[in-house]
């Protein structure tokens, strides 16, 4: 193999026909609000935790929405509660994290 | 749907492009990458069509170059730009060519810029004015060249001595477009077809007897993108982009490649080598790639030029399996001959796809 200096970065292409979706079905039916999330980030960018420890629910939620798993991320949560009160779609992220913990744990 | 109702709302799609008369300005990096691409636009619009083509030594880049690598601010390439119309008003021609894409898009953002804050084209005049003396008119029609070839293809189609067919089966050739994103992604309204439906290329490829293939990842970026190339550390990512698209397209066996960007035909045809020597991967039939060219190589070939005037050999994808499909006689032996039939030397060839 001929070295450039440079070569094919990884894809990062994901084929959605493959996602397992069966358990964000399960958390969408004990939380109806993983469903109508807009990925705006307003539960994000009011996290204390956030700041801190790098979680962020925007991401959690994104990455089961495609199959992958990042409910670790949840483990700094305090449950304050910040993000159901800047949550422009009045979703109870409260609900929604412990339904996640619960799920993937 | 009803045809009339699909026939008004195509013609929201379409651009007035007036039959004669254009000032053509040619592009910075395309007569070294496909170097008679140019040359063969102004032989086929005034020799073969008889078209009033005008072009001046006087003209300069566009700075479109310097402007999307973040190296010049916009209003310096406003009055660059201001130049170039100048010279088109002393020479008494209203209707605008560029042969670069980027200079298209560059152009369209000028002129709509100037349109939504007149305030800076009056001081961009007043620059001009201080820096050489000039004053323009801004072009009544802006038309990228092969809006000119697409306008044209019909007349071309009837004079053609090969057709996109394969000479053996009588099958249309399947030809993968690649259209370059500051076309009509940047202005929707000034390509053929808007950014959703760009015909431009399509048409000619149907014109000449072709047939055009639809694939997933048809509209991405070639994988250029200025600042993805430039810098050596971002190379990987306009591999990958290209790559991306050659996996997509490759289950539809694609014969050839047409585009109408400086960049798209050069990033891929090259990176067609440097994926075959990473990867072993190549997507043409039996080690081959897939030929990639300019819609000036393509109309000069179906008018039936020699492939080695129209500087196929300068491609790094063989072109030999495309022209054997087309049934264009070459002379393998005069692939490296120049002007006047002096040897222009015979490149090392690549290990992993194959070149003649």
């Amino acid at each position: 193999m001929m070295d450039f200096g440079f070569s094919l970065s990884k894809s990062s292409t994901m084929d959605l026909g493959k996602v397992d979706d069966l358990r964000f079905e399960q958390l969408c039916r004990l939380e109806p609000g993983a469903g109508i999330c807009i990925g705006c980030g307003s539960c994000s960018a009011s996290c204390p935790a956030g700041r801190l420890s790098g979680m962020s629910v925007r991401k959690v939620l994104l990455a089961l929405q495609r199959g992958r798993s990042a409910g670790e991320m949840l483990q700094c949560c305090m449950l304050c509660g910040k993000c159901t009160m800047v949550c422009p779609r009045g979703i109870n992220t409260r609900n929604l994290i412990l339904s996640i913990c619960k799920i993937y744990d | 749907m009803i045809y009339e109702g699909k026939q008004r709302i195509w013609s929201e799609y379409q651009k007035d492009i007036p039959d004669d008369n254009w000032y053509y300005v040619r592009s910075c990096i395309r007569q070294n990458f496909f170097p008679a691409s140019e040359r063969m636009f102004t032989e086929i619009t005034r020799n073969v069509l008889g078209k009033d083509i005008y072009e001046t030594p006087h003209h300069t880049t566009c700075g479109g170059i310097a402007y999307h690598c973040d190296t010049i601010p916009q209003e310096t390439v406003m009055t660059i730009v201001a130049r170039q119309f100048a010279l088109m008003t002393e020479a008494g021609y209203e209707n605008y060519c560029p042969s670069c894409i980027t200079s298209f898009g560059n152009y369209a953002e000028i002129l709509e810029t100037w349109r939504e804050f007149p305030e800076l084209e009056a001081r961009i005049r007043e620059d001009l004015w201080k820096a050489c003396r000039r004053e323009f008119n801004k072009p009544k029609y802006l038309a990228h060249s092969s809006d000119l070839i697409y306008h044209w293809r019909n007349e071309i189609a009837a004079r053609a001595k090969h057709k996109l067919v394969n000479a053996v089966t009588g099958e249309p050739l399947k030809i993968v477009e690649h259209i370059g994103c500051h076309y009509a992604k940047m202005f929707p309204s000034k390509g053929v077809g808007g950014a959703e439906y760009p015909y431009v290329l399509a048409g000619m490829v149907e014109s000449w007897g072709g047939q055009v293939i639809d694939y997933p990842e048809r509209r991405h970026c070639c994988g250029y993108g200025f600042r993805q190339y430039h810098v050596k550390a971002n190379r990987g990512y306009s591999l990958s982009n290209t790559h991306k698209k050659f996996e997509s397209m490759e289950p539809y066996h694609p014969d050839a490649i047409i585009t109408n960007c400086p960049g798209c035909p050069y990033f891929l045809d090259r990176w067609q080598y440097v994926i075959a020597e990473q990867t072993g991967r190549t997507y043409g039939g039996n080690g081959f790639g897939i030929p990639v060219l300019t819609y000036e190589e393509l109309a000069g070939l179906v008018l039936g030029y020699d492939p080695w005037d129209l500087g196929l050999q300068l491609h790094q994808v063989a072109v030999e399996p495309l022209l054997d499909k087309m049934g264009v006689e070459y002379d393998p032996a005069a692939k490296y001959l120049g002007l006047n039939r002096e040897d222009i030397m015979r490149p090392e060839l690549p290990t992993s796809i194959k070149c003649f």
